[in-house]
C-alpha cells in the first residue's frame, strides 16, 4: 500500500470512528431540506422551483460542517508534524485529505440528494441533473474547503471563521450547480452549467492542494 | 525586484510618505470640491434625470473597491514571494478602506437603482458581485484579526488574498451567467456624455487621492506600532 | 424645481451623498485618531527609556 492510500484509509477510518462525520452531514442535510418546506409552505410547484438551489446550499453547508477538523485534529495531537516529516509531500497529503473528505461527506450527500429531491417534488430529469451537478461540484467544495481548513488550522475557533472565508469562494459552484437544475426546469439544456461547474471543480482540485500545503507549512514552521 | 525592496524599508517609507502626504491630502480636498461643483452643475441626463448625480460617487467607490482588492493581492504576492515585511503592512492597511469603498458602492448603487427599478435591491449582476466582494474583504479582515502570531497571520492572509484574486473573475463571470439565466437588468448602459465624463473623472481622482492619503497614514501608524512593540520587548 | 429637490430624485441623491460623506469622514477621523494614539504611545515609551 502506498503512503497516499495509507493516509487516505487512515483518514476515512478516523472519520467513521469519530461519531461518523458522514452521518452527521447527512442528518444536517436532511434536516435543512425538511425545514425549508415548513418555512416557506408546502406549495409543490414552488418547492420544485426552489429545490435545486435549496438542496445545493444545504449540501454545501452540510459539507462545511466537518471541514474545520480536516487538519486540526492531526495538528493538535502532533501527528501532522509526523506526516509532514514523511517522504510524502504535503501537496499529496492535502490531496489525500481532500479525497477522504469528499468520500466521507460529498459522496454520501450526493447519494442522499435524489431522496430529498423527491420531497421537493422535483421532476425526474431535473433530479438527475441535480445528482450529476452534486457529483461534479462537491469535490470542489472539499478542495476549496481544504484551503480554508489549512489557513485556520491553528485557531481554536477556526470553525467560526472558516465558512466566512470559504463560502464566497464557492459561490460559482452553487450558481453553476443550481443553475443547471434551473435550466432543465425551464426546458433548456443543462450542459452549459454542468460544463462550467466541471471546469471550476477541475481547477479547484488541481490548484487547492498547493495552496493548502503552503498554508499547512506556514502553520508548522516557526 | 530584490533591489527595489531594499529601498522599500520602513525608514524610507516614513521619509517619502511624510513628504508626499501634505500634497496628496490637499489634492484630494481640491478634487472633491471641484468634482462636487462640476457634478451638481451638470445638466440632468435625458434618460436617468438627476439620478445621474449619484453616478459621480458610485462609480469611483466601485472602481476603488476592485482596485484596492487588486492592490492587496499584488502586495500579498510581494510578501509571499520576496518575504517583504512592509508589503504585509501595506496589504493589511488597505483592507478596511477597500471594505468601506465596497460598502459605499453598494449603498449608492442601491439608492441609484431605487427610482429606476422601484426597489432597493434587484440582484443586478454588478451589485451582487460587489456584495460578494464585500464578503471577501470581511473574510480577509477576520483572518487577520483571528491569528495572533503576526508573521503567520500575514502569510495566511496573503494566501487567502491571492486565492480570492484568482477566484474573483470566476465569481463575477458566474454571477453574470446567473443573471442572464434569471433575466436581470443593469443600471449602466450605453456611452457616457462628455458633460458627465469630466465630473466623473475628477471624482475618481478625488477618491483615489483620498485613499492614497489614508492608506499611507495607516501604514505609518502600523510602522509606529511595530516600533513601540520592539521597544517594549527590548525594555522588559 | 429647487436645487434640493434634484428633479424629484432628492430623496435618493441626498442619502447617497450623505452616507458617502459620513463613511469617508468616519474613515478619516478613525485613521487620524489611530495614528495619533500610536504616535503618543511610542513617544511615551521612548521617554520612559531615555
Amino acid at each position: 500500500m502506498s503512503a497516499f492510500t495509507a493516509l487516505l484509509v487512515r483518514d476515512l477510518r478516523l472519520a467513521a470512528r469519530s461519531g461518523g462525520s458522514a452521518a452527521l452531514a447527512l442528518g444536517f442535510f436532511a434536516l435543512v431540506a425538511t425545514l425549508v418546506p415548513l418555512g416557506i409552505g408546502a406549495d409543490l410547484k414552488l418547492l420544485a422551483r426552489v429545490a435545486g438551489g435549496v438542496l445545493w446550499v444545504a449540501a454545501l453547508l452540510a459539507a462545511l460542517l466537518s471541514l474545520d477538523r480536516l487538519f486540526q485534529g492531526d495538528f493538535e495531537d502532533g501527528s501532522l508534524d509526523v506526516i509532514a516529516l514523511s517522504p510524502l509531500p504535503l501537496e499529496s497529503v492535502s490531496q489525500a485529505k481532500i479525497l477522504a473528505h469528499w468520500l466521507s461527506t460529498g459522496l454520501p450527500l450526493t447519494v442522499l440528494s435524489p431522496l430529498l429531491a423527491l420531497l421537493f417534488n422535483l421532476p425526474g430529469p431535473a433530479t438527475l441533473v441535480l445528482v450529476i451537478s452534486l457529483l461534479i461540484g462537491t469535490p470542489a467544495v472539499s478542495a476549496v474547503g481544504a484551503i480554508g481548513a489549512s489557513l485556520t488550522l491553528s485557531l481554536r475557533r477556526g470553525g467560526l471563521i472558516l465558512p466566512l472565508i470559504v463560502l464566497p469562494l464557492l459561490t460559482p459552484a452553487v450558481i453553476f450547480g443550481a443553475g443547471s437544475v434551473a435550466a432543465v426546469m425551464d426546458g433548456m439544456a443543462p450542459s452549459g452549467g454542468l460544463g462550467l461547474l466541471a471546469a471550476f471543480a477541475v481547477a479547484a482540485c488541481l490548484l487547492s492542494p498547493f495552496a493548502a500545503a503552503g498554508a499547512v507549512r506556514l502553520n508548522l514552521g516557526g | 525586484m530584490q533591489i527595489l525592496f531594499q529601498y522599500a524599508t520602513p525608514r524610507q517609507f516614513m521619509r517619502i510618505s511624510g513628504a508626499l502626504l501634505p500634497f496628496t491630502a490637499a489634492a484630494a480636498a481640491l478634487a472633491v470640491v471641484l468634482g462636487l461643483w462640476l457634478g451638481f452643475t451638470a445638466p440632468p441626463d435625458y434618460q436617468q434625470g438627476a439620478t445621474v448625480t449619484i453616478m459621480f460617487i458610485h462609480v469611483p467607490a466601485a472602481i476603488l473597491a476592485e482596485g484596492i482588492y487588486a492592490l492587496i493581492a499584488l502586495f500579498s504576492l510581494f510578501s509571499l514571494v520576496w518575504r517583504h515585511p512592509l508589503s504585509d503592512v501595506a496589504a493589511r492597511a488597505a483592507a478596511p478602506l477597500g471594505a468601506l469603498f465596497t460598502a459605499l458602492g453598494l449603498v449608492t448603487g442601491s439608492l441609484w437603482g431605487r427610482p429606476m427599478w422601484g426597489t432597493y435591491w434587484v440582484w443586478d449582476a454588478r451589485l451582487t458581485s460587489f456584495l460578494l466582494l464585500l464578503f471577501l474583504y470581511l473574510g480577509y479582515m477576520a483572518l487577520w484579526n483571528a491569528i495572533e502570531d503576526e508573521i503567520r497571520a500575514a502569510r495566511a492572509c496573503a494566501i487567502l488574498a491571492l486565492i480570492g484574486a484568482v477566484n474573483l473573475p470566476i465569481i463575477v463571470y458566474s454571477v453574470e451567467w446567473w443573471n442572464t439565466l434569471h433575466q436581470g437588468e443593469s443600471i449602466i448602459s450605453g456611452k457616457l456624455a462628455p458633460v458627465f465624463l469630466w465630473p466623473l473623472l475628477v471624482m475618481i481622482a478625488a477618491y483615489g487621492l483620498l485613499f492614497a492619503t489614508l492608506w499611507m497614514i495607516r501604514i505609518r501608524t502600523e510602522i509606529l506600532k511595530r516600533r513601540a512593540r520592539t521597544l517594549m520587548m527590548s525594555g522588559s | 424645481m429647487s436645487f434640493w429637490q434634484m428633479g424629484g430624485y432628492g430623496d435618493y441623491i441626498w442619502p447617497a451623498y450623505g452616507v458617502s460623506a459620513l463613511g469617508l469622514l468616519a474613515a478619516i477621523v478613525w485613521t487620524l485618531k489611530a495614528h495619533g494614539d500610536a504616535k503618543a504611545r511610542l513617544k511615551a515609551l521612548e521617554e520612559k527609556k531615555a
